[in-house]
């Protein structure tokens, strides 16, 4: 009977593509029920995948989550094999430092030697008056040391080492406030530390950050405590836990409402998927009454719904890509990722969808006497 | 040479809703060839009596026979089988669907009963004459087009019995005439036409009167 033929199958395309060009105006309103409905899904979906990845990376700006320490000082293999044990795409930026006492008018002051653009990548959270050093011969100095020497940008201060040959006039290029107790340090270039002190190529500390979650964190502390000989990596637990726990709830409140608007996106669908098979009650009436089976009712609607429900979904996905997209754009200035098996299981959501919404009112509608509808009508 | 079998045979059939009996002890045998008008008063009978011929109802009690065939022990399916086998519908409102062309329309019979055939649908057109007009969509014909439409629906799967209700009854004089002139044709082909409706003229084309009235046969008249 109807289907099963070539003739059959040709016939079945031939109805629905009829259904589905003719009918355009209520096609239109199904498919726009579906792609709004999918395309949410993929945004919402896209976006609870990439913003806590995006807001990490951000977060790392606020600092080292990860310090390396070593027992007496730290050499250049150590730092390298320290830094080997980090996931490439994990290492946000990482600094070291070497620690020295100098003198500024016979005051002892801490400054701190170090590469001055790895220095800015891990210390970007600092507010900055002036800028920092671009060279040797250029200083940066905390808020606290600038008000007790009374020094401001552009000016010039001697800095004295262990001796009184071991002094340099430096340009004060930038005053930094990082709130703590940073702000009583002076930075300056490595090879201006080694003029000062006669001593180069160690360091007293290295800091990471990484953009991991907590547990991996603790877990790469771990391994570099395990495989580094002479060093002591331990997470900086207050920061690390404080992210966590912004990005935990971040995941949650978009997981809740990804959950919320799936609920919304399935009434949706229902309610037009009902309103539309209900529309055509007369239509299914009348194919019975041609001598269609219930079940053919059913495969014939059901399958168009479904066929809606692919189309719609990938309309939608396309759109919820776009939409994510603008969003972390302007929140993040930057793109996010394409997920395919997202794609895919947004758009067998949306024929699930479909099918479930169409079930209940196309069963309904088949298992009405025709003659009634047909007299009604 | 063996009996021909009545197109339509109900023995005693009962149809009740409630305490209301819409069809009361109906005996009725209908011959095949025949043309039987069905006329009486609203509330008469006469939609019970189609539906319960057309496959689309049960009896309460009795028996209803088509070609031979007893619907009384048949399941939803069976039903549906002999519809689509052994009748032709044509309904006073068309009921032809909107976005479907008048050729796909015929088709759409065929693809229920058997294999669609396009050029065999084109034929049944032509035959009602609206070959011309076979990728007009519903919207697109008159009212008395659509109602050949249907008819040649109805035909598609010659069908040995073709019930219509009240088909003139939203066209004007000059299109009731036209659809009444095809089922004078089919008559003279031998196919059973059985007709509800209200209009004399209507009925008076038939072979055979048939007047209920509370659900029972108060007439019975051969008209030639």
């Amino acid at each position: 009977m109807s289907g099963s033929s070539l003739a059959g199958r040709r016939m079945r395309f031939r109805l629905l593509r009829a259904s589905l060009m003719r009918r355009r105006s209520r096609v239109l309103i199904e498919l726009l029920a579906v792609a709004i409905g999918a395309s949410t899904m993929f945004s919402l979906a896209t976006l609870a995948l990439d913003v806590p990845r995006q807001l990490g990376q951000e977060l790392r700006g606020l600092g080292a989550n990860l310090l390396v320490s070593p027992e007496s000082e730290l050499d250049a293999t150590q730092l390298q094999q320290a830094e080997e044990l980090i996931p490439d795409d994990a290492l946000v930026a990482h600094a070291a430092f070497r620690f020295q006492t100098i003198t500024i008018n016979e005051q002892p002051y801490l400054a701190a030697g170090t590469d001055i653009a790895a220095a800015k990548s891990v210390k970007g959270y600092w507010d900055l008056d002036g800028e920092w050093p671009s060279q040797s011969g250029e200083v940066l100095v905390g808020r606290d040391v600038a008000d007790w020497i009374g020094l401001q940008v552009g000016q010039r201060v001697t800095l004295e080492g262990a001796s009184i040959e071991q002094q340099l006039r430096l340009q004060v290029s930038g005053i930094f406030s990082a709130g703590g107790n940073e702000d009583a340090l002076v930075v300056i270039t490595e090879s201006d530390l080694t003029t000062l002190t006669g001593r180069g190529g160690r360091y007293d500390i290295a800091e990471f950050s990484v953009a991991l979650d907590q547990t991996q964190l603790s877990a790469l502390a771990a391994q570099i405590n395990g495989s580094v000989a002479g060093v002591t990596a331990s997470p900086v637990q207050r920061m690390a836990s404080s992210e966590a726990q912004v990005l935990a709830m971040l995941r949650s409140l978009l997981v809740l409402v990804s959950v919320i608007v799936l609920a919304l996106t399935l009434i949706g669908i229902s309610t037009t998927m009902m309103a539309v098979v209900t529309e055509r009650r007369v239509e299914i009436a009348l194919r019975m009454a041609l001598g269609a089976s219930s079940r053919s009712i059913q495969r014939e609607f059901i399958g168009e719904a479904v066929v809606l429900g692919a189309l719609g979904g990938t309309l939608g996905v396309g759109l919820g890509y776009v939409l994510a997209n603008t969003v972390s754009q302007q929140v993040f200035a930057a793109d996010v990722r394409f997920n395919v098996w997202f794609g895919l299981v947004c758009v067998g959501t949306a024929m699930l969808l479909a099918w479930l919404a169409s079930r209940h009112p196309v069963s309904r509608a088949a298992a009405i006497d025709p003659a009634l509808v047909l007299r009604e009508e | 040479m063996s009996e021909m079998t009545d197109a339509v045979r109900m023995d005693k059939v009962t149809k009740a809703y409630g305490e209301l009996k819409a069809l009361d002890e109906l005996d009725l045998v209908v011959k095949q060839g025949e043309w039987v008008s069905i006329v009486g008063p609203s509330g008469s009978g006469k939609t019970t009596c189609m539906n319960l011929i057309g496959c689309m109802d049960r009896p309460t009690s009795g028996v209803v026979e088509i070609s031979g065939l007893n619907l009384a022990n048949m399941n939803e399916n069976d039903l549906t089988r002999v519809r689509r086998e052994q009748i032709g519908l044509v309904f006073q409102k068309f009921h032809l669907i909107g976005h479907l062309s008048a050729l796909e329309n015929v088709m759409l019979a065929q693809y229920y009963h058997s294999i669609t055939d396009e050029s065999e649908a084109l034929a049944v057109l032509e035959r009602v004459g609206l070959a011309a007009r076979a990728t007009h969509r519903p919207s697109q014909l008159s009212g008395g087009e659509q109602q050949r439409v249907a008819i040649a629906r109805a035909l598609i799967n010659q069908p040995p019995l073709i019930l219509a209700d009240e088909p003139t009854g939203n066209l004007d004089a000059a299109n009731a005439a036209a659809v009444l002139e095809l089922f004078a044709e089919l008559h003279t082909q031998g196919v059973t036409l059985i007709v509800v409706t209200h209009d004399p003229s209507v009925a008076a084309r038939g072979t055979r009167e048939i007047v209920l009235d509370h659900g029972t046969l108060v007439r019975d008249s051969v008209l030639r």
